[in-house]
C-alpha cells in the first residue's frame, strides 16, 4: 500500500493506517525482540523476574465526557494494557502537556479524578512531568502515563498462544465509550443516557489467573478499533480463526440505539473497561462465572470460539442467521477517543 | 433493541428464506439501487442466505460514490480559501477527486468539521461570523429537503457567512439513464426506502411501465429486504411488472409532499455528472437564482472541470452493475478504503467497500 506523505488522523486510528505506520516507520529502525512481540506490555525479563513495561498517550476530546475524564481514562487504560499480559501493576508515570490558557480549574479536577482511579486501583503515580506549549499548539491537556507491572512465574498471556478450541469471553458490554464520545461530540442525548465503561481491570485479571492458571491464554481489551480489530489481531498473531456470535454479544439497549442513529457498528467502537479473554474451553464456564461474580465482570459472555482455520479470519454469525466476515478497523473519520 | 431486534431475529429470517427458495423458478438478477441496502446486505450476512440463481447487484444509490471528482476538486478548491470552514457528513472526508482528497486538504491546513445534520453546519455559522461556513453537500431526495429548510433557516436568520456547495442529484432521472443500458438484463429493482419517504412509491411507476421492470421499494432491515425480494420473485414468477410497496411503515404511495415542496421551493433541476455514469439530463438539483446568496460556487466563483476516472478504476462498471469489485485489478491491492481510488471504496456505503469489508472469501 502507498503511505501518504503526511500524516493523517487515520494514522492514529488504532486500525490499519496505525499498523502501517509501525510496520514501514517504526519497526525498520527500532526493532528489537522485545519490541517486535507488538503486545499491549512488553515483557522484559530481569534477575528479579520479569517485568510488564507499556506506555500509552491520551488525547480524548472531549476531556470530560458521561462516565469519567482524561485523567481517570490514562490511570486505567495503563493499568489494563499491563494487566493484559497477566501482569500485577506496580507504578505509573505521569507526563502531562499543557496548552497555555487552560483553566487551573480544570487541572484540578483532572489531576482528582486521576487521585481517585489511582487509589481505586491501588496503583500509584511514582514519577511525572509537565510541559506547557503556547496556545493554539496543542488542545487543553494531553497526557501521556506509562506503568510497571510484574508477572509471576508460570503466567504466559499473549495474542499468540490463542489456540483452536479456545472459548471468548468478553468481559461485559460492548462499545459503551466509544459511542459516548461520539455522541458528545454529535451533541446527540439519548434516554437512558451513555456513559464511557473506564474501569481498571487488574483485580478482574488476576483472580482469573489465580482460579484457573494456564486456561487463560490470551487477554486484550479492546479499546481503539474495537473488538473486531482486536480479534483481528489475535487471530493473526495466533494463525487462528474466530467465529462470532452476534445474538451472544452483549451490547447496552442506548449504545444499540446510538449506533443506529450514527451509523456506527458497535464491533468497531472503543472500550475502556472490558477485555477479551480466550480461554480453554474445560475452563469457559467457572471462568465466566467467576468474572461474572466481580463488578467488572458483571455482565461478561461467551461470544464465540476459537477455530483452526482460515488462519487470521473473523467471521460473525449474524442475529439473522447468516454470516459474514469482520476485517480491522481501516481507519475513519472518528473524533479522538482515547 | 425494540422493534429493531425484531426485524433482524432468525425466527422470522428463517421462514421467509423459506419463501423465497420456494418462489424464485428461475435465475434473477436484482439491483439494489441503495448503499444502504448494499451495506445491509452483507452487514447482516443476508447474502449467505440467498438462494442460488439469485444474483443481487449493487446499484448508483451512494450519493457520495456517485459524486464526480470535478465537484470533490471544488470542495477542496473551497475548503483551501483563507477564513473559511467547510461542513461535511463523514463519508466525504476520504473521496478522492483528481488532486487529493478533503483529508488531505485539512492536514495541509483546510478546517473541515464533519456534522450530522446541515443545521449544525448553521450552527458553527453562527458561531464564527468572522468565518466564512460552508456546507459541502452531497445527497439524494432524502438529503435535499433538508438542506432546502437549512437555507430558508439561514435567510429568516439573515446570516451572511452561510453558504451550500450543492452536488445534490435525484434518482428517478439516474435510474432512467441506467435502464436504458440494454446490457443490463435486470429482472427487478429493489427500490430505496429513504429516497421513496421523499418521493413516494409513485415515482417508479413510469420505469415500471417503460422497462417492464417489477419495482419493490425497501427497508432496511433484514426481514424487510428478504420480504421485497420475495415480492419481487413473485412479481417475476408471475410475469408481473409493477411497483409494490414493501415498507408501508415508512413510506406512501405519492411521498413526502411537504418535503418535495420544500425542495422545489429551493432548488431547481440541471444536467449533473455522475461518477461512472457520465451526464445525466436533470439529475442534478442547483440552489435557484433567487437564493443564490447562498450558493457557494457563486460566492467564490468556483468552476467544476471535468478530469478522466483514474486509470484501471472499474467504478463506473461497479455502478452499472456490469462488473463486480472483485473484476477490477485495483480492488483490494491498490484500492482499500484507506487509500481509494474510485468512490466506491471511499463511502462506507460504497460498493467496492462493503465487498472489502464484508465480501472477500
Amino acid at each position: 500500500m502507498k503511505m501518504t506523505e503526511t500524516i493523517l488522523l487515520d494514522h492514529g486510528s488504532g486500525g490499519r493506517a496505525s499498523q502501517e505506520l509501525i510496520k514501514n516507520i517504526f519497526l525498520p529502525q527500532l526493532t528489537n525482540p522485545v519490541l517486535d512481540c507488538l503486545e499491549d506490555s512488553a515483557l522484559v525479563d530481569t534477575a528479579a523476574g520479569q517485568l510488564a513495561f507499556t506506555t500509552d498517550s491520551y488525547v480524548v476530546d472531549p476531556i470530560f465526557f458521561p462516565g469519567g475524564d482524561i485523567g481517570e481514562l490514562a490511570i486505567n487504560g495503563t493499568i489494563n494494557d499491563l494487566a493484559m499480559r497477566g501482569a500485577k501493576p506496580l507504578c505509573l508515570s505521569l507526563g502531562l502537556i499543557l496548552e497555555e490558557g487552560f483553566a487551573l480549574e480544570d487541572l484540578k479536577r483532572v489531576i482528582l479524578s486521576i487521585q481517585g482511579a489511582c487509589r481505586q486501583a491501588d496503583v500509584p503515580v511514582v514519577t511525572g512531568d509537565t510541559k506547557v506549549v503556547p496556545k493554539g499548539k496543542g488542545d487543553k491537556i494531553f497526557i501521556n502515563t506509562s506503568g510497571i507491572g510484574l508477572v509471576e512465574r508460570g503466567i504466559h498471556i499473549s495474542a499468540k498462544n490463542a489456540r483452536p478450541g479456545d472459548v471468548v469471553i468478553l468481559s461485559g458490554s460492548m462499545g459503551d465509550h466509544g459511542i459516548t464520545i461520539l455522541g458528545q461530540r454529535a451533541g446527540i442525548s439519548l434516554q437512558g443516557s451513555l456513559r464511557s465503561d473506564t474501569m481498571a481491570l487488574h483485580r478482574l485479571v488476576q483472580q482469573m489467573l489465580a482460579a484457573a492458571p494456564g486456561a487463560v491464554h490470551t487477554l486484550r481489551d479492546p479499546t481503539r478499533g474495537g473488538v473486531a480489530t482486536s480479534l483481528n489481531e489475535i487471530a493473526e498473531a495466533a494463525q487462528v480463526a474466530v467465529e462470532l456470535d452476534e445474538t451472544a454479544i452483549p451490547v447496552k439497549p442506548e449504545v444499540a440505539a446510538a449506533c443506529e442513529i450514527l451509523g456506527m457498528d458497535p464491533l468497531y467502537l472503543a472500550n475502556e473497561g472490558k477485555c477479551l479473554a480466550l480461554v480453554a474451553r474445560e475452563h469457559a464456564a467457572s471462568l465466566l462465572a467467576l468474572m461474572r461474580s466481580l463488578p467488572e465482570g458483571a455482565e461478561a459472555a461467551i461470544i464465540g470460539r476459537v477455530n483452526e482455520g482460515p488462519a487470521g479470519r473473523v467471521v460473525l454469525k449474524t442475529r439473522a442467521g447468516g454470516s459474514r466476515i469482520v476485517t480491522s478497523l481501516t481507519g475513519e473519520p472518528l473524533p479522538r477517543i482515547c | 433493541m425494540k422493534y429493531v431486534s425484531e426485524f433482524r431475529d432468525k425466527k422470522f429470517i428463517d421462514p421467509l428464506v423459506d419463501e423465497l427458495r420456494k418462489t424464485i423458478d428461475r435465475p434473477l438478477r436484482i439491483m439494489e439501487v441503495c448503499g444502504t441496502h448494499t451495506m445491509a446486505i452483507f452487514r447482516h450476512g443476508l447474502r449467505s442466505l440467498m438462494p442460488e440463481g439469485l444474483e443481487l447487484i449493487s446499484g448508483p444509490g451512494c450519493p457520495v460514490c456517485v459524486t464526480s471528482s470535478a465537484h470533490i476538486d471544488g470542495f477542496i478548491e473551497v475548503a483551501s480559501r483563507e477564513g473559511v470552514r467547510v461542513a461535511i457528513f463523514g463519508d466525504l472526508f476520504r473521496v478522492p477527486g483528481s488532486r487529493g482528497s478533503l483529508t488531505k486538504a485539512q492536514s495541509m491546513g483546510a478546517q473541515v468539521e464533519v456534522v450530522y445534520s446541515p443545521m449544525d453546519a448553521l450552527t458553527l455559522a453562527e458561531k464564527n461570523p468572522q468565518q466564512e461556513t460552508v456546507f459541502l453537500s452531497v445527497g439524494f431526495e432524502t438529503t435535499i429537503p433538508l438542506v432546502a429548510a437549512t437555507i430558508l433557516e439561514a435567510g429568516r436568520r439573515q446570516l451572511a457567512n452561510f453558504t451550500v456547495f450543492s452536488a445534490h442529484k435525484t434518482m428517478p432521472p439516474a435510474l432512467d439513464a441506467l435502464l436504458g443500458d440494454p446490457e443490463l438484463r435486470l429482472d427487478g429493482l429493489l427500490c430505496p426506502g429513504h429516497v421513496s419517504t421523499i418521493i413516494g412509491a409513485a415515482a417508479y411507476e413510469p420505469l415500471a411501465a417503460n422497462y417492464h421492470l417489477s419495482c419493490v421499494v425497501a427497508g432496511f432491515e433484514p426481514v424487510d429486504v428478504l420480504q421485497a425480494v420475495i415480492m419481487l420473485a413473485r412479481q417475476a414468477r408471475n410475469g408481473r411488472a409493477e411497483v409494490e410497496n414493501a415498507y408501508g411503515r415508512a413510506v406512501s404511495w405519492q411521498g413526502n409532499l411537504r418535503a418535495q415542496q420544500l425542495m422545489h421551493d429551493v432548488f431547481e433541476p440541471i444536467d449533473c455528472q455522475w461518477r461512472g455514469l457520465g451526464t445525466i439530463p436533470a439529475s442534478g438539483m442547483a440552489i435557484r437564482e433567487s437564493f443564490s446568496r447562498f450558493d457557494a460556487e457563486k460566492r467564490f466563483g468556483i468552476r467544476l472541470t471535468e478530469t478522466p476516472e483514474p486509470k484501471g478504476c472499474l467504478c463506473g462498471q461497479i455502478l452499472k452493475g456490469r462488473k463486480n469489485p472483485a473484476d477490477c485489478p485495483l480492488f483490494a491491492g491498490r484500492c482499500t478504503p484507506l487509500s481509494p481510488v474510485g468512490p466506491c471504496m471511499v463511502s462506507s456505503e460504497g460498493t467496492c467497500a462493503a465487498h472489502y469489508r464484508y465480501g472477500r472469501a
